[in-house]
């Protein structure tokens, strides 16, 4: 437990692509990461909603981040994950084109986000990592799912 | 940590005697003379009071202690039980409630004092000239503010205080005594001017661990590590090592400014006394709350944090039986996995056949073990009637039976609510005041009764009064006062149609509006409430005669046959306790009436609810393609509705799963249940769709 402390400033990330795009989201919210399932539509959701799963027994919502992000459809290929993150024991999944890595970033090498873009993504935006030339856009998860609850909590 | 991993316990086993506490002053408010009642009430006083002490409850502890006082006193008759006594120890129960159910939720007794009451129970002792044991306590001292570090014990020799222990800290502690070790406290010290305390701290707990196994830090290693302390910790270790060597290792460390090795006996840690809970606990615990400032924060913010679960208590033979059929399963996985090699059929169908039997009966003994009988809510209700008969200057007596019947711990947390508004609707409508009833000739006390019984997979609870009965009149006169019907039309309705109304929103017949009911909310929230839970509710009501209301419930929640269908390509479920029949229908007799669909059914015309339509499913089958429609007829109360689906499936036995937080609430949507390929079915609330 002790031993973490040295490694205080630096987080761990998962990194996975969206489009062309990299994103990565905070490693401790991530429980675990799927191949691509049979997802049960529920009616009346949003469409970004893609439906439920069974998680070994436990069932998940799932939401398609490209329809979240107003990017089109995709069909679910053999790289196509389900990463199934948790905060507070609400877990959600969310589907991405694929997982690439694990990834490091400092405290410094977190930028926060200076311009402003009409892209629906950088709503849920905590900052951009830069490794070499590429920059991952790390998600803000608590936004993603509180927003869920407050939705359905709101009808 | 500390005690959280008793707060469960403690919650439940205070519930339990405040239960007793309960019906014992019912009783003796009956019959003040009863000593064996009193014994009772003093029993149940002193073990709540040693209870919050052994858990540093020190208001709730007071208040018991000051009851106990009282109650003692009673016991050898210095004083009397007069009514006013008995109502003041009600307070006191009340108060302890409350206590019971802040700790509940927040993990930690609260600030309420409860003075008034406190003085009360003094003001009783006072006038009976008996000195109060209490006001010497050195709880009540401590009691306001957090003075309480004035009279705590030094516990070790040097001044040194000791860190609390919990009883696994202990037993680590008990085998290290065993075993020879040497058990020191090590309280180390930075220095003021220290940038890095937290990377310091880090070295210091490298050396320390390297040296001897560490068995408690306070604050916390992952609290260190975030830089959440002052500049000191104290951590307890087991080592081989002498306390000379961790001095002088420690303080060799850079930034250093004390270093404080206390060595632990058994004694000091209570190994060899434990004996003695009461007391020496008591005292111990006042002392523990007055530990540093930043300390007790800690404490408070890790009490905060925890929430007691829910729990069942369960009866030992019945985990006993689902060992019996696990060590069973286990048995008959190894049969299979033996006659995996050889090619002998009837030994496998034999183990599937054996293997099914065990699943159902696990099934059952699963059920069995969430099951709760219904006196967990029942039993509060007599305090309640009390007081509200009190409240509203009526003589009434509430007769319970069947509190044995059992119903799913989901049902039970739910039927409370319902039931309180029943109880009160009848006490307050139902029976009449006592001069009424004289000049009826009916008797001087009115009587609720509240059964509950199981019949078939359903248990039934009835809340019956012998009061006034619903005026039916009056239902009818309001219906048209509020312009919901035509004079003509309500003319027309049924005693049991204008009954149903009592049940729509802001209906009250009540002429006057008391704290009670009236209002006309109320029968509505029960009706939701228990349709909710998959039950119905039902009224018989005889003009001055009474009322009955007869609430049905399933067993239980978790597990429900239901009708599986398909709709394009989506399976759903559908309950089949709200499932009246299955029809195919004539496209024929599918017709349109004032803009609606409905189809015809021998003699009568039903809603038609296209599935498909209301939960947008794309890829239904059309008309055109189907011979007839294949509908499933639900009720919902008296009301028919036909929902049509593309085909089906089947009825099965279903697991209701939770949606979950995200997707709860969703329309139409009652559940998930997962199917025997692993894919997830929704469950449709018939409820919500029945027009």
């Amino acid at each position: 437990m002790v031993s973490q402390i040295s490694e205080k400033e630096s987080n761990k990330y998962v990194v996975f692509q969206i489009g062309d795009q990299e994103f990565g989201v905070d490693i401790h919210k991530v429980s675990i990461i799927e191949k691509y399932m049979n997802i049960t539509r529920v009616p009346n959701t949003p469409d970004y909603i893609k439906g439920v799963v069974n998680l070994r027994g436990e069932i998940i919502p799932v939401m398609d981040l490209r329809t979240k992000f107003g990017l089109p459809e995709k069909v679910p290929d053999e790289e196509t994950r389900i990463i199934m993150l948790k905060i507070n024991d609400i877990t959600l999944g969310v589907i991405v084109d694929s997982v690439a890595e694990v990834v490091d970033f400092t405290e410094e090498e977190m930028g926060s986000i200076t311009s402003i873009t009409n892209d629906r993504s950088m709503d849920y935006v905590v900052g951009i990592g830069r490794i070499g030339d590429r920059l991952i856009t790390v998600l803000n998860i608590e936004k993603l799912i509180s927003e869920l609850t407050e939705r359905e909590q709101g009808v | 940590m500390d005690m959280n991993q008793y707060l469960d316990i403690f919650v439940d086993e205070s519930r339990e005697h405040l239960q007793d506490l309960n019906s014992s002053l019912l009783e003796l408010e009956k019959d003040p003379s009863d000593k064996n009642v009193l014994n009772e009430i003093f029993r149940v006083a002193h073990t709540l009071k040693g209870m919050s002490g052994t858990m540093g409850f020190a208001r709730m502890q007071r208040l018991t202690h000051h009851m106990e006082d009282v109650l003692d006193a009673m016991r050898n008759d210095r004083i009397s039980a007069t009514s006013d006594i008995v109502d003041i120890l009600f307070k006191c129960l009340d108060a302890l409630e409350n206590y019971v159910n802040t700790v509940s939720s927040t993990g930690d007794e609260g600030n309420e004092e409860y003075g008034d009451i406190v003085d009360a129970l003094a003001d009783i002792l006072n006038k009976a000239g008996v000195q109060s044991k209490a006001t010497n306590s050195p709880v009540t001292k401590a009691s306001s503010g957090n003075g309480t570090s004035d009279n705590k014990p030094e516990s070790s020799v040097e001044g040194t205080k000791l860190l609390e222990f919990n009883q696994y800290d202990i037993d680590i502690m008990k085998k290290g005594f065993e075993a020879g070790m040497n058990i020191f406290q090590i309280h180390v010290e930075l220095d003021r001017g220290c940038l890095l305390k937290a990377a310091r701290a880090f070295i210091v707990f490298q050396l320390i661990e390297k040296n001897s196994d560490i068995i408690k830090s306070v604050p916390s290693a992952e609290d260190i590590e975030d830089e959440k302390f002052d500049f000191e910790f104290t951590v307890v270790v087991i080592t081989s090592n002498g306390k000379e060597f961790f001095e002088k290792e420690i303080n060799s460390i850079a930034e250093i400014t004390g270093v404080e090795v206390t060595p632990i006996t058994p004694e000091m840690i209570g190994i060899s006394n434990e004996e003695h809970q009461g007391n020496a606990i008591e005292s111990s615990n006042t002392a523990h709350v007055a530990e540093e400032p930043g300390e007790q924060a800690e404490h408070q913010e890790h009490k905060k944090a925890h929430r007691t679960g829910k729990t069942v208590r369960v009866d030992i033979d019945r985990l006993d039986v689902l060992m019996n059929l696990v060590s069973e399963l286990i048995i008959i996985k190894n049969g299979l996995e033996n006659q995996m090699n050889s090619k002998d059929n009837s030994a496998w169908n034999e183990s599937i056949e054996y293997l099914e039997r065990v699943t159902t009966n696990l099934h059952d003994a699963v059920m069995k073990v969430r099951m709760v009988p219904v006196e967990a809510v029942f039993n509060r209700f007599p305090r309640m009637i009390r007081d509200i008969a009190r409240e509203l200057d009526k003589d009434i007596e509430l007769r319970m039976s069947g509190e044995d019947t059992e119903l799913d711990r989901t049902v039970i947390d739910e039927i409370g609510d319902p039931l309180i508004h029943l109880l009160r609707n009848s006490a307050d409508h139902g029976i009449e005041t006592r001069e009424e009833r004289a000049r009826l000739n009916k008797p001087r006390v009115g009587t609720i009764y509240l059964r509950a019984y199981q019949d078939g997979n359903h248990v039934v609870i009835e809340v019956e009064d012998d009061g006034r009965g619903i005026d039916i009149d009056k239902i009818r006169k309001k219906i048209v006062e509020r312009g919901l019907e035509t004079p003509e039309i309500v003319g027309t309705l049924s005693e049991k149609e204008l009954i149903e109304y009592l049940f729509k929103p802001n209906f009250s017949t009540a002429d006057k509006v008391t704290d009670l009911s009236g209002r006309g909310v109320g029968l509505d929230v029960v009706k939701t409430k228990i349709e909710a839970l998959g039950g119905t509710v039902e009224v018989e009501t005889k003009r001055g005669a009474g009322t009955k209301f007869i609430i049905r419930l399933p067993l239980t929640l978790a597990i429900i046959q239901a009708l599986l269908v398909r709709i394009g390509s989506e399976k759903y479920a559908l309950p089949l306790s709200s499932i009246r029949e299955i029809d195919n229908i004539k496209f024929s007799n599918v017709k349109m009436i004032r803009n609606r669909e409905v189809v015809i059914l021998r003699d009568m015309v039903i809603p038609l609810v296209r599935l498909n339509e209301v939960l947008g499913i794309r890829d239904a089958i059309p008309d055109e393609k189907k011979k007839h429609l294949t509908v499933v007829v639900v009720k919902k109360g008296d009301k028919l509705t036909a929902f049509s689906v593309d085909s089906l499936i089947g009825q099965q036995e279903i697991v209701i799963k939770s949606l979950g937080k995200i997707m709860q609430g969703v329309k139409y949507i009652a559940g998930a249940t997962i199917l025997g390929d692993g894919n997830v079915a929704l469950i449709i609330d018939s409820n919500a769709l029945a027009l």
